[in-house]
């Protein structure tokens, strides 16, 4: 199957790729932070700050996404614990309520506005993976100029680059908030600051994913990889590096089950994910019980000896 | 505005007209289905919020998703009891599995919400996708609970919604003082031999039936602010359960009314987004406008206290003077206050108005002297603070340096079972720490407060 | 470091004032501790001990006071203050070993961009090998008993060279041999003229294990050399109760935001 691919496919590819591993590095400090319905508000958020910013701008260029993404993401983190301080209600229903109203305004003014932007509903909730290598990016004009590849590989390609040099700059930094936040302030370490950080990449990386995987498959892109590394992983180092794999190996599974099912390429990306997880959750409970079975066999043998 | 625009000003006032009309019956059903969904996913809702569960409902909704694509698979019918059947299945595995996650696995309950929201939603796409590329007829629509679409309901669909609602909210009239229990202390229902289990099965499988239910209305991705909004906005309102609740329900129907008037009169428009936005608007009004507890009314209070310590601290300012000078000089001037109290002068003016107005104090020839009813009042603030000041010093073992600011706040809110009861309790009650006697109760004290 | 803090008390506590919700926690907490102790916060349960020792460390917001270390803010002096949480705060699941646990103790020295050096590591090692933890440097702290997590998060506090060393319970749970770690680690400490502060809850021991005594139960009852303050009538002080009135008002007080009333002083 994987012989006759063409260079369309090649750059599904590499895009659903370069998502993963973004969704997967990013969501390894949300898993940890047990902050993962913060990362799944949102990635429900941004849509409305990608609505806003085309409104606002009448453009789709990389800059004009990323900052209207990443100012929306910041209010709903903002938002969620103003609300849970000042309102006095559970931290995950502030985060329910303003990612709920968010999302809601953001699917209005979609069907609002449809004709001016190239948003339907469909795409919020896919993705157009299949229709990333139609949309290209020029150098030196659309005439003459030469085609570099899809707009949607250079956005997630830029913000895994910014993704990657945060994690290795910062990872001692972020290491220790997300092991001990009393510690690190106790260190100095500002660790408001590094929190807002960790929601800035959720939400660059959630606007990238967007043309591809859509507002809602994200999350499972940014928590199931990451979770699946949690329960292996010894070290951080390792977790991130295990996270990376698992979701790079959804990519491969997923493609092929969407290539055979003729199903959604995204969907069937984030259910490979899943399924990735349940094989190690099951394996692991088999040889815990395993070695159980066999300690209890080792006491008897001790007992009757 | 193209989903808008299509429709005239009057045309739009026409539509609405013929709404209330009901001249077409479905659009009454559709209005008593959304009326009583918004009623029971709110009461519902409600109780998971108590236990601490805001966000099962949108958990559970995008669970429901691949059980009816599954069920359409498997069946390929749209009959409403079979996708009902359907969604109710792989929401309550979804259900399983989020408590099955955290016990068993290392993985933390919010990421095991996340997990099976995401994994399951996304199977949920992935069958809908391949239901599409699929040969079958009768497959259009399916789509629709994704955001929910009133105006796609069916007669029988309604029906379905009607019987699941009533039976919800009979349900939890039945059992209220049990499920009410529960949410308040588990632990305790248990220890007093309450089937503890058997009542969280009933109530997941209302949230569960209640979010099945509500998928072609609200959608898949928005349920969640159905269940949970409506009672987040009631809890500004009271602190009885009881109110909260048929308040919530109330908030619950109105934005259902909202909805399904936006949805009858733009029909393209999903309905699900417009009843989260008028959730959230009633949300809104509720945190700042609420009676009891909203944000404006503590705003007011605080204003109210803040004016009232001042007031009380002038009093006694010049309880204290009166003190100093031996009864000999009864007016004082501003200065003569402030050389006392550091108080700004533009809201010492202020307050010596208002003190005026009340009759505390009146005008004199070097300023102002205390009435009849401030000099009582100023008494007993006097007598509270250093009542205080004593108890402090006594009981706490305060150093006198330490009392002062304390008591200082500490008279404002003292009532007079607490004064009798700070009297009673001490064995000095002729003097402060700082060696001044402490005033005597007069006659009509505990007067105007 | 250099000797000229000892013109300062390590740590100075001036009209600490906390609150859980409305419920007052701490009210007017003044104390001041002598430098080369170890001494011992103790109160009943509820009393509000390991609160204090967070709103010291600023990891809980304080209503009022001030808290000094050294004469100074905490923010100049983080690098010799060390603190060591109660254990349970911590995902024991987090994938992470030994040996980079106690060199986070480091990270207060290191730039954003700085990885830790050999001596870092030296001194993480040394850390190590004084709780007789070395051998485990590469388990992962799911796999540590409660006694040896105990002892890597001393270890990492040792780490960090600090001056003053705050701690949540350490004796919490602890195996005996831990504990005999932990008195020898305080020795050691108070010889290099270290100060030890420790939120304690066993009686039976405080007055053998600490040279000083702070007793508290959600005020300050006494504070002093053990000798001197560990008398039959502030335990009874200590552990009979609090003040219902005071309680009361002061929670009232809280609720009403009283405290923020007033627009002179």
């Amino acid at each position: 199957m994987f012989s006759d691919l063409g260079m369309n496919d090649i750059w599904i590819l590499a895009t659903a790729s370069l998502v993963a591993a973004s969704a997967a590095l990013v969501g390894v400090f949300l898993i940890l932070r047990k902050q993962a319905l913060i990362g799944d508000a949102i990635s429900h958020s941004v849509l409305l700050g990608i609505v806003l910013a085309f409104l606002l701008t009448d453009s789709r260029s990389l800059p004009v996404m990323l900052t209207g993404a990443v100012l929306i993401g910041l209010l709903t983190a903002w938002l969620s614990d103003t609300l849970h301080r000042v309102g006095k209600l559970q931290s995950d229903a502030s985060i329910g309520i303003v990612f709920t109203l968010f999302f809601a305004v953001g699917v209005i003014l979609v069907s609002l506005y449809a004709g001016q932007i190239d948003l339907d509903q469909e795409c919020v909730l896919y993705g157009e993976i299949a229709f990333v290598p139609f949309d290209t990016i020029y150098i030196g004009g659309l005439e003459d100029g030469t085609d570099i590849g899809p707009r949607a590989f250079w956005g997630i390609s830029i913000v895994f680059l910014i993704v990657l040099i945060s994690i290795s700059l910062g990872f001692k930094r972020l290491e220790t908030i997300a092991f001990h936040p009393n510690l690190a302030v106790s260190l100095g370490i500002n660790v408001v600051f590094w929190h807002y950080f960790l929601m800035t990449l959720v939400s660059i990386t959630t606007v990238a994913s967007f043309d591809a995987v859509g507002a809602i498959l994200v999350v499972a892109l940014l928590v199931i990889p990451a979770s699946s590394a949690y329960l292996l992983a010894k070290s951080l180092k390792t977790m991130l590096w295990i996270a990376v794999a698992y979701s790079q190996a959804a990519v491969l599974i997923g493609y092929s089950l969407a290539f055979i099912l003729d199903s959604s390429i995204s969907a069937s990306i984030a259910v490979s994910a899943g399924l990735l997880l349940f094989i190690t959750i099951i394996s692991l409970q088999i040889k815990r019980f395993y070695q159980r079975t066999q300690s209890i066999e080792a006491a008897h043998k001790a007992v009757n000896e | 505005m193209e989903a808008f625009t299509l429709l005239e000003p009057t045309s739009t006032w026409d539509t609405l007209l013929a709404f209330w009309r009901f001249e077409d019956m479905n659009v009454l059903w559709v209005l008593i289905g959304s009326i009583l969904l918004g009623m029971s996913a709110s009461v519902i809702g409600a109780f998971a919020f108590l236990r601490k569960r805001s966000l099962i409902g949108d958990a559970l909704a995008h669970a429901a998703l691949p059980g009816v694509m599954m069920a359409f698979l498997l069946f390929q019918t749209r009959d409403p009891l079979i996708m009902f059947l359907g969604a109710v299945t792989s929401s309550f595995i979804g259900f399983f599995l989020i408590d099955w996650l955290p016990k068993n696995t290392k993985i933390k309950p919010d990421a095991a919400l996340a997990i099976t929201l995401s994994f399951f939603f996304a199977l949920g796409l992935m069958l809908l996708s391949f239901i599409q590329g699929m040969d079958v007829s009768n497959k259009s629509g399916l789509d629709k609970i994704l955001f929910g679409q009133a105006a796609a309901m069916t007669q029988a669909d309604i029906k379905l919604l009607a019987y699941v609602t009533i039976t919800i909210l009979i349900t939890v009239a039945l059992f209220f003082q049990k499920l009410r229990l529960i949410a308040f202390n588990r632990t305790y229902a248990k220890t007093i031999g309450m089937a503890v289990n058997f009542y969280e099965l009933v109530l997941a499988l209302l949230i569960v039936m209640s979010v099945v239910v509500g998928l072609q209305l609200v959608g898949v991705v928005l349920m969640a602010a159905v269940l949970l909004t409506p009672i987040a906005a009631a809890r500004f309102w009271s602190n009885e359960l009881n109110h909260i609740l048929i308040l919530s329900a109330l908030l619950g129907a109105v934005s259902a009314i909202i909805s399904t008037q936006v949805s009858y009169l733009a029909p393209a428009m999903p309905t699900g987004p417009w009843m989260v936005v008028s959730l959230s608007l009633l949300f809104i009004l509720s945190l700042f406008f609420a009676p009891q507890k909203g944000l404006l009314k503590r705003h007011l209070e605080h204003k109210q206290l803040r004016q009232k310590v001042a007031e009380e601290n002038i009093l006694r300012t010049l309880y204290k003077l009166v003190e100093r000078n031996q009864q000999d000089q009864q007016d004082f001037n501003q200065s003569d206050i402030q050389a006392l109290r550091s108080v700004p002068t533009e809201s010492l003016q202020k307050t010596l108005k208002t003190l005026c107005k009340k009759q505390l104090i009146e005008s004199s020839a070097r300023g102002f002297r205390l009435t009849k009813n401030g000099l009582e009042l100023a008494t007993q603030l006097t007598r509270r603070h250093r009542l205080w000041e004593n108890y402090l010093n006594e009981q706490a073992e305060l150093t006198p340096e330490q009392v002062h600011k304390q008591a200082e706040r500490i008279e404002h809110i003292l009532t007079d079972s607490q004064e009798q009861q700070l009297q009673a309790e001490l064995t000095n009650a002729d003097s402060d720490p700082h060696g001044n006697p402490i005033p005597r109760q007069t006659a009509t004290s505990g007067g105007k407060r | 470091m250099a000797n000229n803090v000892n013109s300062h008390p390590p740590l100075t506590v001036e009209h600490l004032s906390m609150r859980y919700h409305h419920k007052p926690v701490l009210t007017d907490v003044s104390f001041q501790i002598p430098e080369g102790k170890s001494i011992a916060i103790v109160g009943p349960n509820g009393a509000g001990k390991s609160t204090l020792l967070k709103g010291i460390m600023g990891l809980e917001k304080t209503i009022e006071g001030q808290v000094k270390f050294f004469g100074e803010s905490l923010d100049k002096k983080r690098l010799s203050t060390a603190y060591v949480p109660q254990r349970e705060e911590i995902d024991w699941d987090f994938p992470i070993n030994v040996m980079d646990v106690v060199l986070m103790g480091r990270h207060g020295h290191l730039k954003l961009w700085q990885r830790p050096s050999e001596i870092d590591r030296q001194i993480a090692e040394q850390a190590l090998k004084d709780l007789k933890m070395w051998n485990f440097r590469d388990r992962q702290i799911s796999q540590l008993s409660g006694g040896q997590q105990q002892r890597v998060f001393l270890a990492r506090a040792l780490a960090q060279q600090a001056n003053l060393y705050l701690m949540d319970e350490p004796f919490a749970g602890v195996d005996v041999a831990t504990e005999k770690a932990i008195i020898e680690l305080f020795n050691k400490l108070k010889d290099q003229g270290k100060t030890i502060v420790c939120v304690h809850h066993d009686l039976n021991t405080v007055g053998e294990y600490f040279d000083w005594i702070v007793f508290i139960n959600a005020r300050l009852v006494a504070a002093g050399p053990a000798e001197e303050v560990l008398t039959k009538e502030n335990l009874n002080k200590t552990y009979g109760g609090r003040l219902s009135l005071l309680n009361d008002l002061t929670e009232e007080m809280y609720r009403t935001q009283l405290n923020k009333a007033h627009d002179t002083e």
